[in-house]
Parts: C-alpha cells; sequence; structure tokens
C-alpha cells in the first residue's frame, strides 16, 4: 500500500476515487459552459453576467471549483511523485518535489479564492 | 534476509524513457499528462476572462475584442484543446474503469480513437474559434 504524507488522502484509492469523481463534474461543467457558448453566438454582457447572476450556475461553478481544486492537485501531485525523483534529480529530489508541491498547492488555493471572488464576491 | 537482498539486487530500474521504444498507448499516456498541466497553467487565464468579463459591460466588451486578435485566439485555441483533448482522454479512462478496452489489442485501439476523435474535435474548434 502506497503511503505518502503529501497525497491528498493518505490513501491512493481515495486519491483516485477523488479524481474521478471530480473529472465527471469538470466534465459536464466544461461540456455545459462550451455548449451555452455554442449555443449563443451573439453573447451580450446582459445574457453571460444574467447566467451567472442565477443561484444554481454559482452553486454549479462553485462546485467545479471545488473539483477543480482536487482534480488538479491530484494531477499536479502524480506526475511531481513520477518525475521529481531521485533517478531524476539526485539527493535534492525530495526538496525539490516538496517544494513544487507546495507551490501547485498555493497556486491553486488563490485560484479558488479568486473564483469564489469571482462568482460571490461583486 | 538474503533473499531480500537478491530480489532487491535484480529490480530492474531502468525507466528512461529516452531508451524505450514507445506504443500508441504511452504517447496517449503522455499528452494526457501534458495537457493536464498546460490546463493548471491555463486555470489563470481562463479566471481573468472570467472575472473581466463579469465586472462590468465594459470590462465583457474588453475581453471580445481581445478574442478578436489573432495570437489571442492561436492561445485559446491551445487551452480548448488540451482541455478536450484531456476530456476525451479522460473518458477513455472512465470507460477502462468499468473494464472495458484495457486488453493490449483494444488498449491500442481505444488510444488510437482518442487520437482520431480529439483531432476532429481540435480542427472544429478550430473552425468555431475563426
Amino acid at each position: 500500500m502506497v503511503t505518502n504524507v503529501t497525497n491528498l488522502s493518505r490513501s491512493g484509492l481515495y486519491d483516485w476515487m477523488a479524481q474521478r469523481v471530480s473529472a465527471v463534474l469538470l466534465a459536464v461543467y466544461v461540456l455545459f459552459l462550451l455548449g451555452y457558448l455554442i449555443c449563443n453566438p451573439g453573447l451580450t454582457y446582459a445574457d453571460w453576467q444574467g447566467l451567472f447572476a442565477q443561484n444554481w450556475m454559482r452553486i454549479f461553478s462553485i462546485l467545479a471549483l471545488v473539483a477543480l481544486s482536487v482534480h488538479a492537485w491530484v494531477g499536479m501531485w502524480t506526475i511531481s511523485t513520477d518525475y521529481l525523483t531521485p533517478m531524476a534529480l539526485g539527493k535534492s529530489a525530495t526538496v525539490v518535489r516538496f517544494l513544487f508541491q507546495a507551490v501547485c498547492g498555493l497556486v491553486m488555493f488563490v485560484l479558488f479564492v479568486w473564483g469564489v471572488q469571482i462568482l460571490w464576491g461583486n | 534476509m538474503s533473499v531480500n537482498i537478491a530480489v532487491n539486487s535484480k529490480r530492474p530500474v531502468n525507466l528512461d524513457l529516452r531508451t524505450i521504444k514507445l506504443p500508441v498507448t504511452a504517447y496517449t499516456s503522455i499528452l494526457h499528462r501534458i495537457s493536464g498541466v498546460i490546463l493548471f497553467v491555463a486555470i489563470a487565464i481562463l479566471l481573468w476572462m472570467l472575472d473581466t468579463s463579469l465586472s462590468s459591460e465594459s470590462g465583457f466588451e474588453q475581453v471580445k475584442s481581445c478574442l478578436q486578435n489573432p495570437l489571442a485566439k492561436l492561445v485559446i485555441w491551445g487551452i480548448l484543446s488540451a482541455l478536450l483533448y484531456h476530456l476525451i482522454a479522460g473518458v477513455r479512462h472512465l470507460v477502462m474503469d468499468a473494464g472495458v478496452g484495457e486488453g493490449l489489442e483494444s488498449g491500442k485501439r481505444g488510444s488510437q480513437v482518442v487520437i482520431v476523435v480529439s483531432a476532429i474535435v481540435i480542427v472544429l474548434l478550430g473552425v468555431w474559434i475563426w
């Protein structure tokens, strides 16, 4: 069993599940938003602002934002543990990997808060 | 104890990708990862567009006119291509999680389907953007 203190849930199985559930949510959100944009070629500010003013759209968007945060973390964590290894980087691998993960986590947190501000701040 | 040492010493450690000939499944896999990293970077761009377009009427027009710029169109095309490739390759993962297409041959076929479908979608995206 993989036990690594930096992964999301300290359980590979749970991370795997979180990645899948968030993926499905993100796929639905992306397809909805792309479909909306494709179906409304002459989109005005009033339409656009009206869409994001609706409560269901705000909840849907926040849900997608949470899913994005989880998904991005699991993905970037997976990549960092696969490539930022002692084989690739030698002795400094653990430090480099930890710093990379810290930056990813911090960036994702800032993006999440920014996203919440966009959706509910104004 | 001695058995352990013997086993450990025989573990293959060569995973140097430059010395391994990659099958099609490996290319779709690494593209899935590369597109994922691109999307992580792109979140900031997309949030900026959402923020500005929702902030005011003039912000909305600003994003709209920005998207008339050929370079901006190229960037958006790149981001959306990465997004849809990542989505399509992700759907293949879910299909494989359900136990379909996990074999050597069916796995290769799945990868080929991902490449063909993605190529079509990416071209259609280009048509939509331009």
